[in-house]
């Protein structure tokens, strides 16, 4: 599995040294332009910085995206704590720089339990694929750096789906699956049941982790788009731990299974 | 950007129609304004001057961009057969252009920034000059960045010198557009980073138990699951659609009420220009039959219909004869049915026709995908999900360049000449920029446009069109190019054979005098408006020597269709489909039409026809300075 995981990462490190190439070699030599019959009633300078500005202009534009899919207050019998699930690219079609971040901080003051950046390069593989490689970092519960290899996309019958890989500098394996879909009960108001799994290869005592499957939290938004861009919304989600990690939390005195009542803002510009 | 003269519009506009009056040219203006008719800014020469300033829309300030502070910019009126000349100054701080849309003028006067002139720069102005060598009704706009959704477009009638077949007694210009108070890169960001969020038109849960309850559950969910499984939606009719865009007519909303007159017994010429940025138009006058009698500048056979669609940058003229002392709404309705502009027709000035509720969305099909039902049980195979080994190879999933393209030999075309075309085709495969390669495109010219098959009037469709005058040009193809229009909605990227603008490497090649066969195959889920430049569409609709000739043809989802051109005017010539955000994201290309080795432009001859000149073929090649179209340099077209 840890093989799998670096021969791929060695894949995308190929490609995209590849693919860089390959974008050397794109701008015609002077002698191959594209067209140039202008060039004789505007001067071939002048029609070069023309042609090279509309042509990115068709195509070759960068774009900037932010999305906070999950801005919100959690609300359990046992605590309340603040969680935020975001993401952000920029870059053209097919190659983007992407961050994703991930974190809960108590609303008890019982500080950040969680917080982690991911910064990753994306690559478009296929019409709704995304390849993507980089690094993450957590800073709660403790300062940890893992490599992350990740597919994110949009299966068929649209759902969203973002499955990543993490291989720590420890050498530990996790990964964690996201699924989303989205239920227009109107053009505004939609329902958006959502699913995150954890998942570890081994057993990883400082974090309270055992091996196999180790959460599940499926949680069910309601929103509101009052704009596209800024929807409130409530939901409730189901929290669960399971097998080692499930005994951790028993021991620590925690509740493995929760259920929580949420309320944020989903926002994206 | 505000005027002295503008503030003193908006103080002196206490309602909202007053503001918009003051602001609008004459020929634009409401009959309520006391101006009944068209007042012409002709001549032989222009000033224009495009610069930003400030419009009311239903009562809100906008900022515009536009020619001479008006919205749209003002009616230039030409004659045939005169010279004029249009000096254009920018007053913005960024570049722009003026594309004269369907007028056959010199390539270096066709307004395309890094394709015909370099743009014109902030502060500058640039001499257009050139012969008007056909009649009719044309526009002209912006071809730089987003101008065009910003206001920057206007109409264009030319006056035919000699006597017009078409009679009437009084005429209007009718300029549709869809304006948005949202900056036009914003939404194109929008559009990049959600493609449907600007759609509010989609299928929802009460959709959903209306269908399960006329057709039943288990065929509702099954037809959900198809489009499902494809990641499509049937309702991707248009990307941008109410509330996001307000649509006008002559910059008049449909609270501000364009006003026409006509006295009952009059035949009353609308002359229809489609200049939105990014909206097709479903046109219908209820209780009025309309005579089209033009498209895109050239006349046709009069055919009386009840309500035609109408594509970005297509103009269509109808004759309508009211008897009755009544007002008629003037339906200009977004292909969405998102939203709609009325004006109104009335006996007498300051009327207010009843304006009519929207009709239902309509929902695209099967068909409009490429492949009938029965073929989805095949779909497993067009699956494009990665795998591993997928990944291993995804270097060669992008960057197709023309040059990589293999030379494919097309099957028989039914409207093809009897003899089989050398056919050029370009290999297509599905990537991050094509989700899709419709499987049986068919020819769909008998259908009306797109949600308007099952009206209880009558549609126009193209199979209907016959030129009035016969084709100048009758010969048969040479030979034929097969163009794809490609895209992927889910990251927003269109483009023509899955490439790019910005990834062409080398322009489509005609050679000057030949007569190429442009055959466009429709690979995505929308409507396509495709305009090349400087030439004519001869659509193969089975018209024979009386094809309509257009300047933008749109070509349905999943439609096969065929226009033969006539490649007559040496230059490079902007080839591309008209929705502008389409364009923006790479929906365009560029045809180079290089001159004759043999230095024997076109022997007349050769066309069949011992025809005299006439507006469709408007250079003659005895007025053209060949030398300055670098016809003496060869090399330079390498």
């Amino acid at each position: 599995m840890r093989k799998v995981m670096f021969a791929a990462l060695a894949a995308i490190a190929v490609t995209t040294s590849a693919s860089a190439q390959a974008h050397d070699d794109q701008p015609p030599s002077s002698s191959e332009k594209p067209w140039s019959q202008a060039d004789a009633y505007f001067g071939k300078e002048t029609m070069a910085d023309a042609r090279r500005a509309v042509q990115a202009g068709g195509g070759a534009q960068n774009s900037f995206y932010v999305l906070f899919n999950q801005l919100e207050a959690q609300f359990s019998d046992e605590s309340e704590s603040l969680y935020w699930n975001g993401q952000a690219s920029w870059g053209d079609d097919i190659n983007k720089l992407w961050i994703k971040s991930e974190g809960r901080t108590s609303l008890n003051g019982d500080g950040t339990e969680d917080a982690e950046l991911q910064a990753l390069y994306s690559r478009a593989i296929s019409p709704y694929w995304n390849l993507q490689a980089g690094v993450r970092h957590d800073f709660e519960p403790h300062g940890l750096t893992h490599g992350v290899l990740a597919l994110q996309g949009l299966a068929p019958y649209w759902f969203e789906i973002d499955a990543s890989a993490f291989l720590s500098e420890k050498g530990d394996l996790t990964a964690r699956f996201e699924a989303e879909y989205e239920f227009l009960l109107t053009q505004r108001l939609i329902l958006q049941p959502r699913i995150e799994a954890n998942f570890s290869a081994q057993d990883i005592a400082e974090r309270e982790t055992g091996s196999g499957l180790n959460s599940i939290d499926a949680g069910l938004r309601l929103r509101y788009e009052f704009v596209r861009e800024l929807a409130p919304y409530v939901g409730v989600e189901w929290q669960s731990e399971f097998g080692g990690s499930r005994d951790y939390t028993r021991v620590a005195g925690g509740d493995p299974d929760q259920v929580v009542v949420v309320g944020g803002i989903r926002t994206w510009f | 950007m505000l005027s002295r003269r503008h503030l003193l519009h908006y103080t002196l506009g206490a309602g909202a129609a007053l503001g918009v009056a003051g602001m609008l040219p004459a020929w634009a203006r409401s009959s309520s304004d006391g101006n009944l008719g068209i007042t012409s800014a002709s001549g032989t020469a222009f000033d224009l001057e495009i610069a930003e300033f400030p419009v009311r829309i239903n009562g809100k300030t906008g900022k515009a961009v536009g020619i001479n502070g008006q919205l749209p910019g003002p009616l230039l009126r030409f004659r045939e057969g005169e010279t004029v000349t249009l000096n254009v100054t920018n007053k913005l701080q960024e570049d722009t252009s003026v594309h004269w849309h369907g007028l056959l003028v010199p390539f270096q006067m066709d307004g395309v920034p890094g394709v015909t002139f370099p743009g014109i720069k902030p502060g500058k102005t640039f001499r257009y000059q050139f012969p008007v060598r056909q009649n009719g009704t044309y526009w002209y706009h912006s071809h730089s960045g987003l101008q065009e959704q910003l206001g920057h477009y206007g109409p264009i009638i030319i006056e035919p010198s000699e006597r017009d077949p078409i009679g009437y007694d009084r005429e209007y210009v009718l300029v549709l557009s869809d304006w948005s108070f949202t900056d036009p890169h914003r939404i194109y960001a929008k559009l990049k980073n959600n493609a449907e969020s600007l759609n509010f038109q989609r299928r929802t849960l009460p959709d959903f138990l209306r269908d399960a309850a006329n057709s039943g559950f288990s065929d509702t969910l099954e037809d959900r699951a198809m489009w499902g499984k494809m990641r499509m939606s049937p309702r991707d009719l248009a990307d941008v659609g109410a509330p996001t865009y307000t649509y006008l007519i002559n910059g008049h909303s449909t609270a501000e009420n364009f006003n026409m007159v006509f006295q009952p017994g009059e035949r009353v010429r609308l002359r229809i220009i489609n200049a939105s940025a990014m909206s097709l138009f479903n046109v219908r006058i209820p209780g009025l039959p309309m005579t089209v009698v033009q498209s895109d500048g050239l006349n046709i056979q009069p055919i009386e219909t009840d309500e035609f669609q109408m594509g970005v940058a297509e103009t269509y003229d109808v004759i309508v004869a009211p008897e009755d002392d009544q007002t008629y709404a003037f339906v200009a309705e977004s292909i969405d049915r998102s939203g709609q502009a009325v004006a109104t027709l009335g006996p007498r000035p300051g009327l207010r026709a009843a304006v009519p509720d929207l009709r239902p969305v309509p929902s695209l099909t099967m068909k409009d995908m490429g492949m009938s039902h029965k073929s989805m049980a095949g779909m497993s195979d067009m699956e494009n999900r990665p795998t591993m080994s997928d990944m291993s190879g995804m270097s060669s999933m992008d960057h197709m360049t023309h040059g990589d393209m293999p030379l494919t030999a097309m099957g028989p075309d039914p409207h093809g000449p009897p003899t089989q075309l050398a056919s050029v085709e370009a290999s297509l495969k599905k990537g991050p920029g094509v989700a899709n390669i419709a499987a049986m495109p068919s020819s769909r010219l008998n259908e009306p446009g797109i949600g308007l098959s099952d009206q209880p009037h009558r549609t126009l469709t193209y199979s209907q069109l016959r030129s009035l005058e016969p084709n100048p040009d009758s010969r048969s193809p040479q030979r034929e190019v097969v163009i794809h229009l490609t895209s992927n909605m889910e990251r927003y990227m269109w483009s023509f054979d899955g490439v790019k603008f910005s990834e062409v490497t080398q322009s489509i090649r005609f050679r000057e005098g030949e007569r190429v066969r442009l055959t466009l195959i429709n690979d995505t889920m929308m409507p396509h408006p495709i305009h090349l430049h400087g030439m004519f569409f001869d659509l193969v609709n089975g018209g024979g020597d009386h094809k309509p000739r257009k300047h933008t043809v749109v070509v349905k989802p999943a439609e096969k269709l065929s226009v033969d051109v006539s490649a007559e005017h040496v230059g490079d010539w902007a080839f591309h489909c008209h929705l502008l955000y389409h364009m923006h994201a790479g929906m365009m290309q560029v045809v180079s039409v290089l001159p004759s080795t043999d230095k024997m432009p076109m022997d007349h001859d050769m066309m069949g026809h011992d025809m005299p000149m006439e507006h469709e073929m408007p250079m003659d090649h005895d007025m053209m300075d060949h030398s300055a179209m670098g016809h003496d340099k060869p090399e330079e077209m390498k």
